[in-house]
């Protein structure tokens, strides 16, 4: 017996992380924050025509504290922002955040006293789908995205920091 | 006899103009008898104006100042009241002769299930005291009426039993839909303004 071999603990420990990636990144426990019309093209995707149960993704949890993944689906307005932040907060980690519609992306075609410019200055963002809505494909794409990032253990941590400030 | 005429008949002293556009049968009012001609509306038989379909409110700050924002005429819907349009051939120039004596435009729309006619009040307020009495002694369905009005651009409503916002948070300065404010000013309750 010796001093402990780090070469072969690293080894083994990244090969473990590996495998774990691989097991989350198929057993995505959704929490759905629908506040607007792109909840239904969420719904039709989630249903069986598209079958985002190929995904490991087929069972929404509807408590924050059950739930990996966080999809913003809708217009989230200043008065609403500091409910989604707590809904946030709520999740345990390792939790990940999806933007979904344009609305989350950048506020979409709102530009007035009510609407949040863009999710991303209050929580992290990790895959933002685009749309106004998003066609099933277009989600499921951002998807597969979302699952190459859960494998690869990468995570969004920092907020956008907008340029244009008052 | 018409409604606009019935009620010019019984309250001479609170009828500033009537017209009718396109069936739609409107009476402008002074807003010391809004009170006296609501319950008329809703008590009278002649009338039987037992719902208050909408109530809602109209900014003319910015109206006609300009060509872009002057009304069209392709579609020539009646000007406001304190509005008169100029000898220009194009109809393109517009006067306000009272400048923003009469700002807001408070609007009401009534309906009757029995005599299934509709009328339109217009209340036209003051910029400096923009004050009207409340209905909701009369229709309950005035009470969120009246506070989406006060939040989006603060008309107060006297007598209103829980004059506070709907839609907008309490910590939000300023009502939103009047023309100056800034169109895309926020104030955010968390996260960055932008």
């Amino acid at each position: 017996m010796g001093a402990v071999d780090i070469t072969k603990l690293d080894f083994f420990t990244s090969k473990l992380d590996a495998a774990i990636g691989w097991a989350r990144k198929f057993s995505i426990f959704q929490y759905p924050f629908v506040t607007a019309c792109c909840g239904m093209e969420y719904m039709a995707t989630a249903c069986s025509h598209y079958d985002v149960d190929r995904f490991g993704a087929g069972l929404p949890r509807f408590s924050p504290r059950q739930a990996d993944v966080l999809f913003v689906v809708g217009t989230i307005s200043h008065k609403l922002a500091p409910v989604l932040k707590t809904v946030y907060e709520q999740m345990t980690e390792p939790k990940w955040v999806v933007a979904f519609g344009v609305c989350t992306c950048t506020g979409g075609f709102y530009d007035n006293y009510a609407t949040v410019m863009g999710i991303d200055t209050i929580i992290p963002v990790d895959v933002y789908i685009p749309g106004c809505p998003p066609r099933p494909e277009n989600v499921l794409d951002g998807l597969m995205k979302l699952q190459t990032k859960i494998e690869k253990g990468e995570k969004q941590t920092k907020l956008y920091v907008p340029p244009r400030t008052s | 006899m018409s409604l606009p005429e019935l009620l010019k008949n019984r309250f001479p002293q609170y009828i500033i103009a009537t017209h009718n556009f396109r069936g739609d049968e409107t009476v402008l009012l002074k807003r010391e008898g809004l009170l006296e001609v609501a319950k008329t509306l809703k008590e009278d038989s002649a009338f039987d104006f037992k719902i208050l379909m909408d109530l809602t409110c109209v900014d003319y700050l910015k109206f006609g100042v300009t060509p872009f924002n002057a009304p069209t005429t392709v579609t020539p819907s009646p000007l406001p009241f304190f509005m008169k349009p100029t000898k220009d051939p194009k109809g393109e120039k517009w006067e306000r002769p009272e400048g923003n004596a009469s700002r807001f435009e408070v609007t009401y729309h009534f309906y009757s299930l029995s005599k299934n006619h509709r009328i339109r009040l217009k209340v036209p307020l003051d910029e400096k005291s923009p004050e009207v009495d409340s209905l909701t002694a009369l229709w309950a369905s005035a009470d969120w009426f009246e506070r989406e009005v006060w939040d989006m651009f603060g008309i107060v409503f006297k007598n209103h039993p829980n004059l506070k916002r709907i839609l907008m948070y309490e910590e939000f300065v300023g009502h939103p839909l009047r023309k100056d404010y800034p169109v895309n000013k926020r104030q955010p309750l968390i996260g960055p303004i932008n």
